[in-house]
């Protein structure tokens, strides 16, 4: 496979705090297009990961690629490119709280693009409202007017407002009740197929990961042990991983999966 | 192949209109140029040769389709664009409302008429709270066994014992800015003398517990909010109701009974601090010696201006604990909220201390004392 199916590129990635190390030698690689899982314990340094792979956080050693780019290059035209091209949900949203909810959708649009006319990017912003399945009234809201599950779709909004390849996701379902949660999947697969996006989606939700996810990563001794379909993934022998999938809750998402296949 | 997006007339049929090259984001611009010079009449929309569409694309394309009449399915696309098309013009058949915002008279008195009532419920509920926490204070009066000692003494250190080199600083600083502003005034009649009254009685009389209860109000007030707001945002507050036990009693009046403690006391300190500060300016630029100095203000300056500056001291205590407290039951889940019910309690307190302390100042005048 070319490098240039990887919308990520993980190489040897090392992350400690302190003494303590999160990641050693981690490779991770995500296709073009795909819907990934990453799973893995508390304090696995799942968000750790996704920190450094926006460059939020430099890690200790490693190489890192976003769309065939080096994310901590010095090239502010390549880092331009990654920033246009990723979105990203943080685990409560991370709205702009003094902003409403288009302004919040406007900021990336009027800071990369100055020049649209106001028109357009009202429209924009509307569109992608809509898009992540919100009333037009939810607009002219302020995030502290929303529910839980309206402050996320509200911050998919802002994270697709520059129509990005990739969008990572803090744990999206987290704190949304199962129905809101099984929207909220569906919602993600629906942008996925018409926005043809990758998604790098950090999830504790079983449910999310049957319905949703091409592939699942499995973080766990500081390294990503698998990388690979659900149906390969749960047979991997590790005993994280068969707790995981083969606990009480994992069965029971596994039955569900298969009723619905039905 | 070109990228820069075109549109032209089909090859087989004129009405057809075939869109070219890049619809997207980036180039919306010439996008939107294109389309205002597109004809009206269209009979379908050829999008085959369209080599990358994003959602804006998509949406403008879908407008021109909307504007000519054009039902859902006549935009022809690449398979891979069909999804992303489909899903756009779906979300794009009503349009979206253009509501302008209005920044003019109305909305002035809008954010008049929202402020007055604001202030009108904030003022009922200081007042209801005072009165709670008085009839819970009463309460506790006889019986005693209810009284948080340990947490009454943990506030006052807090509150009291830490801000005291604070306070002594700022209150010798202050001290000895009046002793200079009074020199050079009195300099020009040869009363450098009457320095001493300057500094004793805006001291005794003001100064000091003004200067001490806006310390308070910054230091303290917006700590009592921030405490009790992440408590209320936490649902601590909730959990201490549900377990029976009344949160005024647990968490008002150990830092009411703190304040009304600890302020008085560090009155006194800032006056005497207040003092030593004119008495150095005085010793170092004006000859006046400390001798002279304790001296004059033993003789001309009579008791009555202590009495009225520390009498007003446990009022504003009592003013900033309950401000302080009150906002920090107001917080409303958020962090935002937290900052914003801070920043209210302290201009509330400061505010609130200045303008008492200036209806005391009038009555203490007309009543001589």
């Amino acid at each position: 496979m070319n490098t240039d199916d990887f919308a990520i590129s993980v190489r040897g990635l090392r992350n400690t705090f302190g003494e303590q190390v999160v990641h050693d030698n981690l490779d991770l690689d995500v296709r073009r297009g795909e819907i990934i899982g990453v799973v893995g314990g508390s304090g696995t340094g799942k968000s750790v990961l996704m920190r450094a792979i926006l460059a939020l956080r430099r890690p200790q050693a490693g190489h890192i690629e976003v769309l065939g780019l080096d994310v901590y290059s010095e090239d502010s035209k390549a880092r331009k490119k990654i920033e246009t091209n990723t979105g990203v949900l943080y685990q409560n949203g991370a709205l702009f709280s003094s902003l409403t909810v288009e302004e919040n959708v406007a900021v990336p649009l009027k800071e990369h693009y100055g020049d649209l006319p106001d028109k357009l990017v009202h429209e924009l912003c509307m569109l992608k409202i809509r898009l992540s399945g919100l009333q037009d009234s939810a607009a002219e809201k302020y995030p502290s007017q929303l529910s839980g599950g309206m402050r996320k779709r509200a911050g998919i909004a802002r994270a697709l407002a520059l129509d990005p390849a990739l969008v990572f996701l803090d744990e999206p379902t987290a704190g949304l009740d199962p129905v809101g949660a099984a929207a909220f999947d569906q919602l993600i697969l629906t942008l996925q197929r018409a926005l043809g996006l990758t998604v790098f989606l950090i999830t504790h939700d079983l449910d999310t990961l049957y319905t949703i996810c091409d592939r699942v990563a499995v973080i766990a001794d500081r390294k990503v042990l698998i990388n690979a379909p659900l149906s390969e993934v749960e047979k991997f022998d590790h005993p994280w991983v068969q707790e995981y999938f083969h606990g009480p809750r994992g069965r029971a998402a596994q039955g569900a999966q298969h009723l619905l296949e039905k | 192949m070109n990228n820069e997006p075109n549109i032209g007339p089909h090859r087989d049929d004129p009405d057809i209109i075939n869109a070219t090259g890049e619809w997207s984001l980036q180039t919306a611009q010439a996008c939107i140029a294109l389309l205002e010079k597109a004809p009206s009449q269209v009979k379908d929309i050829d999008g085959r040769e369209i080599l990358r569409l994003d959602s804006t694309g998509a949406m403008l394309l879908s407008q021109l389709a909307t504007r000519s009449g054009l039902a859902l399915k006549e935009i022809d696309v690449r398979p891979e664009h069909q999804a992303l098309m489909n899903a756009v013009r779906q979300l794009c058949e009503t349009p979206p409302i253009v509501r302008k915002k209005d920044y003019g008279f109305r909305k002035m008195l809008e954010r008049l008429g929202f402020a007055m009532e604001d202030y009108a419920k904030e003022t009922l509920a200081l007042v209801g709270f005072g009165g709670l926490s008085l009839q819970t204070s009463i309460k506790t009066l006889f019986q005693p066994r209810r009284f948080r000692a340990t947490a009454t003494f943990h506030h006052m250190e807090q509150v009291g014992v830490d801000a005291v080199p604070l306070v002594l600083l700022l209150s010798f600083m202050v001290g000895s800015v009046i002793a200079f502003l009074g020199a050079t005034v009195l300099k020009e009649f040869g009363a450098e003398v009457y320095v001493v009254e300057l500094v004793g009685i805006a001291f005794l009389r003001e100064f000091a517990v003004l200067l001490t209860a806006i310390l308070l109000a910054g230091r303290t007030a917006s700590a009592f909010t921030a405490q009790i707001g992440a408590m209320q945002s936490g649902e601590e507050i909730d959990a201490i109701r549900t377990l029976g036990l009344d949160p005024i009693e647990l968490l008002v009046l150990p830092r009411l009974f703190a304040l009304v403690v600890m302020l008085p006391l560090l009155t006194f300190l800032a006056m005497m601090a207040g003092l030593a500060g004119g008495m150095a300016v005085c010793a170092a630029s004006l000859g006046i010696s400390p001798e002279l100095f304790t001296v004059r203000l033993h003789d001309s300056i009579s008791v009555t201006h202590f009495w009225v500056g520390i009498s007003k001291a446990p009022i504003f205590a009592v003013v900033i604990a309950l401000i302080g407290c009150l906002e920090g039951f107001q917080v409303k889940g958020t962090a935002e909220s937290v900052g914003e019910r801070t920043t209210s309690s302290v201009v509330q307190t400061i505010s609130l201390v200045i303008l008492l302390d200036a209806l005391a100042a009038l009555f203490f005048m007309e009543m001589d004392w």
